[in-house]
């Protein structure tokens, strides 16, 4: 042992503030600082000229010849133009209705998005939803004007493809993961097969088939609806990605799981309804999550067969040749819209993902 | 498993039972029995079928259903319309979806076998034109070599456009896009320096679409005959018996004088041809199996031929041209109806 | 035991019985719905008399397709539009996963960068793209570039022989000439023999130990071969220059508005999900791997490279699989914007010919069998940097 002893030195300086935060994180080294620099300059580059043709030069007024004359974007398009974009051919003064209708399926969403409410009644709530959202949309009753699905567009299209195309191909996808595991070969090669069909072509075959070939398939003289062959097709390809999904959820249980519930004497469905499902369920929540934003954004592919969703009414409202040239501000608008919807159920995805894992880490 | 099957059976069950309610038969009596007739129109095409600003269809083809359809159930709002694209037109009227096919369609010898179609006859002589802007100089169609050309998939119109092309040695370069408001903002927007279509869709998207009517106009040269009606399936001959002679009726009322408001009073006529089309005489609505008011109900609903083509094509800026009668020079022609 | 009686075989309450019954029921029902479908089809295209088979492929077509990789004219069948189409969108999609992977990779990567900006930035645009449909995405690159690009009287031009306008993107391109042939052809070629000396100088240098500078040499030989090819074939220097003759720029190579709008779309749109697959790859590599890698004084380049990527690469391919055939299957979005893929002209043969089932059957049978054999490949691809096990 030494007797040396170190000279005692002060403490070490903590730095805070921005200065040294942008040292830390910015300028760390000379790679970093080149980066930063260079992202400083792209975006001196790209920043002022946006925001000088969205909000400085642009056009708030819904009048195209001061749109014409003006550098900026033309937000007149929207303010003239919204109700067609949001709603759609649905008739002019009957407009309320899909706008009730649309605050109770994001009530619903609402709901089924906030864990206190998972129990039985949610179902239920869903199912009073529906109803109401059918009352209100269609009409016939209680003296509202009947309005034909033809007739219906916009937003609440968009919103009623995509909820529909989730509730209802959520059965369906459930029998299929299940059946893909079945050792029954026989069930396992039906639904492995129609899983892999589905999966090995795009939407917009599957539309065109809904929209074009299905109505050969039936019988002389029944026809279905446009729409509701649209969502026949969105539910089908749907199915096929959810039974992957919960698949993944099913194949994460351990073994022990299965075995517990066979050593309990329990038949394959008291097993699979009481200790499989319900486990294998709440594993693929994120993973339903994700599926449910693709299929939300999958809706717009609809306007290919001429369905006038959120991105068909635009369209529809750039056809008025004053607004033509303003088609962009259009789709800017709508995109704006997709974007608020699809990144907040995103991240509530992570948020119920974090949840998750932390009752892991008990 | 077992919820496969039972979704299985549930589906067949449903099928089953909607199988049995549809009705089977021709379609005359479908349509008696839903009481309306169902008609396949163009999603907008100024003239021929596009909704007015209170969401009521109107056009020549709009009128020819609703002529039908008052012929038949003697009311012509008795009638639902399915627009139609140019791609989905066909399976619709083939799948029963539409009674009539009434959407700017050429008849084509290919359509009229293949593809199982009947067409009842023509209501509007139509040839496929160009447009381009004023300020590209161009002339005519021959000086249109080298040139970047708009067009719907799916028509008459681009095999026609690529006939004509080749016939004359020159080169093309085609944009195809189906939305007719895409293919519209892309000739407006200057992706494409010609659009064509039928010399009527021309003259309707110059004057509705155009940013400015006068910056564009339409060159002489019509390159191919384009005979519009309405078509019906094959097989059910005893319907498309009904859908011609309803044209016919129409054509025979401009003839006679016959219109909406003088119709009633017409009844009263001493001319034999007169009578026997509004059933003074009957016979020739026992023959479709119809009301003797057939025509009459007809007429009144929609007006005579020239009246629904002033109605509707006038103001397009298009004058009767070949669509006037035969008798004045055009080729409209009635059969006798007798 | 022989004895023993022999109980009636047949209960509804043996599990086996039961599962053949019930794989009965689901095949019976199946055969019974797809019998009573084709049964309809049949009697409707009977009775309306609409022609069926595939006689028509061998048609001529009539019409004319704006670009193509094979020769192709309107007096061409049916059948070879199809193919013209789904060369097309061959094309757009093998070009879309190349760019798409390395702008993916490099956004994922960035995303974990210790600047601030760069990792703020990167997740802003994945973000941002990711939530927005690819549809209206393309849509909207094709109105802007349609909306916002001169005419091609005015286009922007560089030197005279780049050009930019609403017509596209011109550039110079050699003239067709036996050297470029060569230089074509030596170009996998040259490949394939840096892949095989890449190998080779692993097996020496697992064998001796002597190490054999193998991407250097690669390099060369992909750089140099294809130029000594061109040479040999007479070094040929004509250009072929986009000019304005009549109404658009002529001669040179051309990228159309749609394959652009179509191109870009695609790219930006699977890039941010490949950010997000690499992204999460790396991460899912313990950091202890780092670490081990630093304290046996290696290099951080050497460590991303032999340590971390490989490792992540396991954790990465199976949903980067996944991406490359969400885009070949979202390719089919041109339609929108009339890039002549498959799906637009398969669709224009349907408007032609009136036959749906046929032409929707041909497109899905080839999106499927392009998918499975994506789909093959990568598994093969897979298994092979799958860790092995002893």
């Amino acid at each position: 042992m030494s007797d040396a002893r170190t000279t005692s030195r002060a403490a070490p300086v903590v730095q805070t503030g921005p200065v040294q935060w942008a040292k830390e994180n910015l300028f760390n080294g000379p790679v970093n600082t080149a980066l930063t620099l260079i992202s400083l300059y792209v975006l001196w580059l790209a920043i002022p000229p946006l925001v000088n043709w969205a909000l400085i030069d642009a056009v708030f007024t819904p009048d195209p010849a001061t749109c014409k004359a003006a550098s900026g974007a033309c937000w007149g398009f929207i303010t003239e133009k919204y109700r067609l974009m949001l709603s759609g051919t649905y008739p002019y003064e009957q407009q309320w209705r899909p706008v009730v209708a649309m605050v109770v399926l994001l009530g619903l969403i609402g709901m089924s998005m906030n864990s206190r409410f998972w129990n039985i009644w949610l179902a239920a709530y869903w199912v009073v939803g529906i109803v109401v959202m059918g009352v209100l949309m269609w009409g016939g009753v209680l003296g509202l004007p009947y309005v034909e699905n033809a007739k219906w567009g916009g937003l609440p299209l968009t919103l009623i493809l995509a909820v529909n195309g989730i509730v209802f191909s959520f059965p369906l996808a459930i029998a299929l993961a299940l059946g893909r595991r079945s050792n029954m070969p026989a069930i396992r090669a039906v639904c492995v097969t129609f899983i892999e069909l589905v999966r090995g072509v795009p939407l917009i075959t599957v539309l065109f088939m809904a929209s074009l070939m299905l109505p050969l398939f039936l019988p002389e003289g029944m026809t279905i609806d446009k729409l509701l062959r649209a969502q026949v097709g969105i539910i089908l390809f749907t199915a096929a990605y959810e039974a992957e999904v919960i698949r993944g959820g099913l194949q994460a249980l351990p073994r022990g799981q299965f075995e517990a519930g066979d050593s309990l004497g329990l038949s394959y469905w008291q097993k699979t309804g009481l200790i499989i499902l319900p486990q294998a369920l709440k594993l693929v929540i994120p993973p339903m999550v994700n599926t449910f934003i693709s299929m939300f954004k999958d809706t717009s592919l609809v306007i290919i067969i001429g369905l006038f969703d959120l991105l068909g009414s635009v369209r529809l409202a750039a056809n008025d040749p004053m607004w033509r040239p303003f088609y962009v501000e259009g789709l800017v608008f709508v995109a704006v819209i997709y974007f608020i919807f699809c990144y907040t159920i995103a991240r509530y995805s992570e948020h119920v993902e974090r949840l998750a894992r932390k009752g892991e880490r008990r | 498993m077992k919820a496969v099957k039972l979704a299985a059976m549930a589906a067949a069950a449903v099928v089953m039972t909607w199988s049995a309610t549809a009705s089977a038969g021709p379609t005359l009596d479908a349509v008696k029995q839903k009481g309306f007739v169902q008609c396949g129109v163009n999603t907008g095409l100024g003239g021929f079928s596009i909704a007015d600003s209170k969401g009521r269809w109107v056009g020549l083809d709009v009128d020819i259903c609703r002529a039908v359809a008052a012929a038949i159930l003697g009311d012509g709002d008795k009638i639902k319309f399915t627009p139609l694209s140019a791609q989905q037109r066909f399976t619709a009227l083939q799948s029963g979806e539409v009674d009539i096919l009434s959407r700017n369609t050429t008849w084509t010898l290919t359509r009229d076998t293949k593809l199982g179609l009947n067409f009842a006859g023509v209501t509007f002589y139509d040839g496929q034109g160009f447009m381009v802007r004023k300020d590209l100089g161009v002339k005519s169609a021959k000086e249109l070599n080298g040139a970047t050309i708009c067009v719907q998939p799916g028509t008459t119109t681009e095999l026609n456009l690529a006939d004509y092309f080749r016939a004359q040695g020159m080169q093309f370069e085609p944009v195809v896009i189906e939305a007719q408001q895409e293919v519209v903002s892309a000739f407006f927007s200057g992706r494409c320096d010609v659009f064509t279509t039928d010399a009527s869709g021309l003259a309707s998207v110059r004057t509705n679409d155009a940013p400015n009517p006068d910056d564009y106009m339409i060159l002489p040269e019509i390159i191919s005959k384009e005979p519009l009606g309405p078509a019906v399936r094959h097989g059910d001959d005893e319907w498309f018996d009904i859908v011609k002679w309803v044209i016919y009726a129409l054509l025979e009322a401009e003839e006679q004088g016959i219109t909406a408001a003088n119709v009633d009073s017409m009844m009263d006529s001493k001319n034999p041809v007169v009578q026997r089309l509004l059933g003074a005489t009957p016979g020739n609505g026992a023959a479709l199996g119809l009301d003797e008011a057939w025509a009459t109900n007809a007429i009144k609903a929609v007006g005579n031929y020239g009246e629904i083509y002033e109605r509707n094509i006038v103001p397009l800026g298009l004058s009767r041209g070949v669509n006037a009668l035969w008798t004045k020079g055009g080729l409209m022609y009635a059969m006798p109806a007798r | 035991m022989a004895a023993a009686p022999k109980t009636a075989t047949f209960s509804l309450n043996d599990r086996g019985v039961r599962a053949v019954l019930y794989q009965i029921i689901t095949i019976g029902s199946v055969i019974l719905v797809a019998a009573y479908l084709v049964s309809n089809t049949m009697n409707n295209l009977e009775t309306r008399q609409i022609q069926t088979g595939f006689g028509f492929l061998s048609q001529e077509s009539g019409f004319a397709i704006a670009e193509s990789l094979i020769d192709y004219a309107p007096s061409d069948t049916y059948g070879r539009a199809m193919v013209v189409g789904f060369l097309n969108t061959v094309k757009v999609s093998l070009l879309g996963i190349v760019l798409a992977t390395i702008i993916g990779t490099v956004i994922g990567v960035a995303r974990l960068s210790s600047n601030w900006m760069i990792a703020k930035l990167m997740s802003v645009y994945v973000n941002l793209v990711r939530n927005i449909p690819v549809l209206l995405q393309i849509i909207l690159w094709h109105t802007v570039l349609t909306n916002t690009l001169p005419h091609p009287r005015q286009s922007i031009s560089l030197f005279d022989s780049i050009f930019l306008s609403k017509r596209g993107f011109y550039m110079p391109f050699p003239v067709d000439h036996l050297g470029w042939t060569l230089f074509l052809i030596a170009i996998p070629v040259a490949v394939v023999i840096a892949v095989m000396l890449n190998k080779w100088a692993t097996r020496r240098q697992e064998m001796t130990g002597e190490q054999f500078p193998a991407i250097l040499a690669g390099i060369g030989i992909v750089v140099f071969l294809p130029i000594l090819a061109w040479a040999v074939g007479g070094a040929p220097t004509a250009f072929d220059v986009p000019a304005l003759k009549g109404f658009n720029m002529e001669g040179g190579a051309r990228v159309t508005p749609e394959f652009a709008a179509v191109l870009i779309g695609l790219t930006v749109y699977t890039s941010a999900f490949i950010a997000e697959v690499v992204r999460s790859g790396i991460l899912a590599v313990s950091h202890g791997q780092t670490e081990a890698g630093r304290s046996l004084g290696l290099s951080e380049g050497v460590i991303m490279r032999k340590i971390i990527l490989p490792q992540a690469l396991r954790v990465i391919v199976p949903p980067t699989t996944n991406q490359y055939l969400n885009l070949t299957k979202n390719s089919s979005l041109a339609v929108a914007v009339g890039y002549p893929d498959l799906v637009s002209t398969g669709n224009t043969t349907l408007n032609q010919t009136g036959q749906a089932i046929e032409a929707i059957l041909i497109m899905m049978t080839v999106y499927l069998a392009t998918s499975l054999s994506t789909s093959l490949f990568m598994n093969w691809y897979n298994k092979k940097i799958q860790l092995v096990e002893r």
